[in-house]
């Protein structure tokens, strides 16, 4: 499925913003995502499994609070990574 | 043909500065990690080839870059330093960022160490590609005790710092907790104890507390054995091992100029020669220098007295902060001496601190300083 990226990870896909990777959850999606773009999950996801403060997933441009969200394969994922602190 | 090379961390980058072995010529290279907060950039001396740099982006998470090639390629670890899963139901901790980063030592040429905030030890036998938490410390018990609550933790997080493997003995580790204090272990993190005997905890109301204190800088001499130094938020101590009570030599400094800062710098060649950068501790802690007067203060004596080097630093309005990473010494002889400020500014001396020039200015925030010949 889709997967819209901010540009702080932008190192991590070659400066591609629009990717594709697959799951049945928002967890499965984000370990697929790290095996395509090694390193990238945990810049987003910390060692307790919890989306990093300031940082935001929407399915279908709806918040996903939690990684167990059910995904679909037409889902589109967007990751958010706010830009703040000066 | 080596050069020597200054490692300047910022709060937006990695800056390399490097000269010919007579300190002319200098160039300046980057920033690597452009935006990104450079916590400590480390050049292993074991092979005079490979950086280590602790980087953390915005909010991202944070993570540790591997060069082989003096910087032009950057490798990010596989598995950076993180805390144990936590079991489920219960509050796990996070690591919001590598503040330091230390070889292993000379025998075991691919350990290093890392030390976070909030306070945690990591090692990785990788030369830093996977890391693992170091669970002696970690899972210590008494941890929690040790680096108190976050609530009483410095501005930037309680951090683990001033890692250090004994020269003389590569199973005897020190560092120092801010806050918590100076702990040792002589089994390679296997086990702890406080090493605060001695030192003033003003902010305690047992002036005896075996922990709790706030150590900015440790330095432990390379070639003296057991010969350490710190400079802690209440004042300048040296032990001498086997001891385990510090000395606060502090106390031999100018009364108006105090023994408050946050840097300390060993001679490597001489270890009765060290050099602060006394800040002001008053009232509400400016921490910037006194009257705005920057200068630093050298001991040939082993701190029983100390003399102020300010030539060629601003005379007066110097206001800035040196932080505790942000001075460091060359290996060359006569010694030069290295500090980066706040404002972006390194300072330089090449005659152990007799006069000083601005090697650079308008760089980001500097957080740390490291030189190595390379």
């Amino acid at each position: 499925m889709k997967v819209l990226l901010p540009t702080p990870l932008a190192d991590y896909t070659a400066h591609r913003r629009e990717v594709e990777a697959d799951g049945r959850t928002l967890a499965e999606l984000l370990r697929d995502l790290d095996r395509r773009y090694p390193g990238i999950r945990f810049r987003v996801i910390d060692e307790q499994d919890a989306i990093r403060p300031h940082i935001r997933i929407f399915v279908n441009r709806l918040p996903a609070p939690t990684l167990e969200r059910a995904l679909d394969p037409g889902d589109e994922v967007l990751v958010v990574a706010a830009l703040s602190g000066g | 043909m080596s050069r020597l090379r200054i490692l300047v961390g910022t709060r937006k980058g990695l800056f390399v500065l490097s000269a010919d072995k007579r300190r002319r010529n200098w160039s300046i290279a980057g920033p690597h990690f452009l935006g990104q907060t450079v916590n400590h950039a480390v050049l292993d001396p074991r092979d005079a080839r490979t950086l280590l740099a602790a980087v953390k982006a915005g909010h991202l998470g944070h993570t540790v870059y591997r060069s082989e090639d003096l910087g032009k390629s950057w490798k990010e670890a596989a598995t950076p330093p993180a805390f144990a899963k936590a079991a489920e139901g219960e509050a796990g901790e996070t690591v919001s960022h590598v503040f330091w980063l230390t070889p292993g030592p000379a025998a075991e040429k691919d350990r290093w160490y890392a030390g976070t905030s909030p306070a945690g030890l990591f090692a990785s036998d990788d030369g830093g590609r996977n890391w693992k938490g170091v669970e002696g410390f970690n899972a210590h018990p008494d941890r929690r005790k040790w680096i108190g609550a976050p609530q009483d933790a410095p501005p930037d997080g309680n951090t683990l710092h001033s890692l250090h493997v004994d020269p003389f003995d590569a199973n005897h580790l020190y560092i120092g907790l801010s806050a918590g204090g100076v702990f040792e272990s002589p089994d390679r993190g296997a086990s702890w104890k406080p090493l605060n005997r001695g030192v003033a905890a003003d902010f305690l109301p047992d002036p005896n507390a075996p922990y709790g204190h706030d150590p900015h800088c440790l330095r432990v001499h390379p070639r003296a054995r057991g010969v350490v130094y710190h400079q802690n938020h209440c004042g300048i101590y040296r032990l001498d091992r086997p001891h385990d009570r510090w000395i606060r030599v502090g106390k031999n400094m100018p009364k108006h100029i105090g023994d408050v800062g946050f840097p300390l710098v060993l001679h490597p060649r001489d270890p009765k020669s060290a050099w602060v950068f006394p800040m002001d501790g008053g009232t509400v802690w400016p921490r910037m220098p006194i009257d705005g007067k920057p200068a630093v203060y050298a001991t040939r004596d082993a701190g029983e007295s100390w003399t102020r080097q300010d030539r060629g630093l601003p005379p007066a309005h110097g206001w800035f902060t040196v932080k505790r990473q942000a001075m460091s010494a060359d290996p060359l002889d006569p010694l030069g001496l290295y500090f980066g400020t706040t404002g972006g500014e390194v300072w330089s001396s090449f005659d152990e601190g007799e006069s000083w020039n601005c090697l650079c200015v308008h760089l980001p925030e500097i957080y740390s300083i490291e030189t190595a010949l390379a």
